[in-house]
């Protein structure tokens, strides 16, 4: 009853259960022998683009992809509490996950409700054995934030659909077997601007796509421009409602808004800090070490609240943006907060050209996580939606 | 400890009933004088919101720890002004120790970091206790004195004390007195698990709790007022900019409501006040802090003018938000002291700190 009201902003207490507790412990066993074995570095200046098919089959053939869903499909049928924990300790490790990431948080479950049986048949097992990398073919030259700007036609042909124009800032495109792709179908009508796309699954392999690297400022390979020319599209490959996907893309942001990947992605950040400051910090170091941890646990609490209630069967839509916005900016902040308090460090600490090189790193990436998968801007405005402001 | 949400939500619902009655914001914004006092005093004793945190074998609710947070959660939604945390607090204590609870509002000490009070083996007390809420208010204080061989609530009356009056931030009574010399009703030791810092522990859940509280309410208020308010020939609440300031606000909102729950929940299902019990408590006074600070400050660029009055419920609202993050601790100091701990932890060890909850 306590947090119920008028907005109805609402998180209630939950906690991991043992099981997810327990799920803790043998990924920590079994990321610990990967780095072991040298797969990856967890203190790596994560530059690559975190894609490692050989790690994400050892993954899936764990059983931790897919592991919300239904075995028919391959998936576990294990709870969303337990998915939370997996992600939470690959992101921590900095394992590299973007073989199967995507497919497993958003692109899988989308299938699961749109797609036909005969597809799901054969791609969700795909991704459960980490062989299906995935991407996003919703930005375009003339639409970021504005989705409903997309211009990339796909016309009706026999068959199928006819597909052209350009994504870009696809990230992971140069290595995904299948992109998610929104694609206009009709013009939209006075109505409704957000009328006339189509979600479809389109074959990375078709002919007709081209995919182009564009580096990111930190040097690494992860964006892409995505060119389609006549590309085709079977009919079978269409998501859900022809025109109606602005109806479709709500349903799934809860998931996709509030996981641990929106206020875990500079925590190295804070661990170094941490190391640097030594066991007796310095008033001005105990006490920020103290506030950001605080922040942090607070994050946490939210965001396993909100995939609790997911688990439980509710749509905390609102809570889900509400964790999103204050994660990332929380996230972006972090590396200033902690440039500022490594200023009068000893630069004789033995971590301190190791600290530097992370901070930098963590420094060059803050800008872009308030604007992947949605900017700050837009998210507010959710959730003032949310507050009946609009 | 047993409670079910059906508990909880039953104690909210009638405390709700009663802070509606008696502590409307507006009607006491209104009232001449302070005519609302003693009603409001008596509803609360006489449901038995006082005593929720004293078992039902001393005369109490044992209504347990949860649902005394929920009657804190709904009176910092309206904003309480009466001594009912503090009451609850001083019977926990008592009822700890084994000392029968008295009637009448009540307050603790030491409620500040700098703060100790000493009692001697022939129960002898000495030391200050400083901005002590509503003091001045009360009939008893509860005091958890440093015993030679540890911890000792101790109960003495308020006319005895000597209490300097002051007011908060809030405009709420806020004390100083001196122990020195000051005759006991009563003392007992504390249970071996319970330490020293309980009170400063349990004080800073309380504030945090009521500051979640507080802060739905002036988001409430805020939201209505800005689908109202017109300028610029249409409501407030349509502008780009106040939506985002609005949507701030809520992430505050969620923050404090999140973190004091935690907390709540916590110490609700502890068998002991051990580290997680510390880690959950001080983030949330930390956090939940800092909310305070941030929402009141956005909630009044919404208001603009009209907020900064006496007249408007805004400031009942607000100066209660600032006065209840200094009480028990500021979130300076829980931080520092949540600090050392992670730094002396080692950084690796900081993620399993923070997975463990």
């Amino acid at each position: 009853m306590t947090s119920e009201t008028v907005q109805g902003i609402q998180f209630d207490q939950v906690r991991l259960p043992p099981e997810a507790q327990q799920l803790r412990a043998e990924v920590r066993t079994f990321l610990a022998e990967e780095i072991a074995a040298g797969t990856f570095d967890p203190h790596g200046t994560r530059e690559s683009d975190g894609f490692d098919r050989e790690f994400s089959r050892r993954v899936g053939a764990r059983g931790w992809i897919g592991l919300t869903w239904p075995k028919k499909y391959g998936g576990h049928e294990r709870t969303f509490l337990e998915r939370y924990v997996l992600t939470e300790e690959f992101r921590v490790a900095n394992a590299p996950t973007r073989g199967h990431f995507v497919a497993d948080r958003q692109s899988g479950p989308m299938l699961m409700k749109y797609a036909g049986e005969e597809i799901c048949m054969d791609v969700l097992p795909r991704i459960c054995r980490g062989e299906c990398c995935f991407c996003i073919g919703m930005s375009e030259p003339d639409s970021g934030s504005d989705l409903f700007a997309a211009k990339t036609r796909a016309e009706r042909v026999d068959g199928g659909w006819r597909v052209n124009g350009t994504k870009v800032w696809t990230s992971a495109a140069h290595n995904a077997d299948y992109m998610i792709g929104l694609f206009r179908t009709s013009a939209p009508t006075q109505e409704n601007r957000r009328h006339g796309l189509t979600q479809f699954l389109v074959d990375m392999k078709l002919p007709g796509i081209t995919v182009n690297p564009i580096p990111q400022m930190t040097g690494s390979l992860d964006f892409n421009e995505v060119v389609l020319e006549d590309v085709f599209i079977p009919d079978s490959h269409l998501l859900g409602e022809v025109d109606m996907a602005w109806k479709q893309a709500t349903s799934e942001l809860a998931y996709e808004r509030s996981g641990p990947e929106r206020f875990l992605e500079t925590f190295y950040a804070l661990v170094e800090l941490v190391r640097l400051l030594g066991d007796d910090p310095d008033l001005r170091g105990a006490e920020s070490i103290g506030r950001l941890v605080a922040q942090l646990h607070t994050l946490r609490r939210m965001s396993v609240s909100v995939n609790g209630m997911l688990q439980a069967g509710k749509e905390p839509v609102l809570e889900g943006s509400i964790v999103k916005d204050l994660g990332t900016v929380w996230q972006q902040k972090l590396p200033g907060r902690v440039r500022d308090l490594s200023a009068f460090a000893d630069p004789r600490s033995a971590n301190i050209v190791s600290f530097h090189e992370q901070l930098e790193n963590a420094i060059m990436i803050a800008p872009k996580l308030t604007i992947q998968g949605g900017t700050t801007e837009v998210l507010r405005g959710i959730i003032a939606r949310g507050l009946g402001l609009r | 400890m047993t409670d079910t949400s059906d508990i909880s939500s039953l104690i909210a619902e009638s405390a709700t009933r009663i802070f509606h009655d008696r502590c409307d914001p507006q009607a006491i914004n209104n009232a001449k004088g302070v005519c609302w006092k003693e009603p409001l005093w008596r509803d609360i004793e006489e449901n038995g919101l006082t005593l929720s945190w004293v078992d039902e074998e001393r005369g109490g609710a044992g209504v347990g720890i949860a649902a005394g947070f929920d009657v804190l959660y709904v009176s910092g939604q309206f904003a309480i002004p009466a001594p009912l945390g503090e009451t609850m607090l001083a019977g926990w204590l008592l009822s700890q120790a084994g000392i029968a609870i008295p009637s009448g509002p009540m307050s603790v000490a030491p409620c500040t970091r700098q703060d100790r009070i000493f009692i001697d083996k022939k129960g002898a007390l000495s030391g200050t206790a400083r901005s002590v809420p509503f003091a001045s208010e009360t009939r008893h204080l509860v005091l958890l004195a440093q015993g030679e061989e540890g911890p000792v609530t101790a109960l003495v009356e308020t006319k005895d004390c000597n209490v300097k009056e002051g007011t908060s931030i809030a405009g709420d009574p806020q004390g100083k007195f001196s122990l020195d010399g000051v005759t006991l009703l009563a003392q007992s030791a504390l249970p071996p698990d319970i330490g020293s810092d309980v009170l400063m522990l349990l004080g800073a859940a309380v504030r945090a709790r009521q500051i979640a509280g507080g802060l739905q309410a002036v988001l409430d208020l805020a939201v209505e007022y800005a689908k109202e308010r017109i300028a610029f020939g249409r409501p407030i609440g349509k502008f780009q900019a106040v939506q985002h300031n609005l949507a701030r606000l809520a992430g505050e909102v969620a923050a404090a409501d999140a973190a004091s729950g935690s907390a709540a929940d916590a110490i609700h299902h502890a068998k002991c006040f051990d580290e997680a019990v510390f880690l959950e408590v001080a983030a949330a006074k930390i956090r939940a802090g800092e909310a305070a600070g941030e929402g009141a400050a956005i909630a009044h660029q919404v208001f603009g003018a009209i907020g900064f009055t006496q007249e408007h419920i805004l400031q009942r609202y607000t100066r209660r938000l600032w006065a209840w993050r200094d009480d028990f601790g500021t979130e300076s100091e829980w931080a520092e002291k949540l600090g050392r701990r992670i730094a002396a932890a080692g950084a690796d060890q900081l993620w399993p700190i923070l997975a463990a909850r």
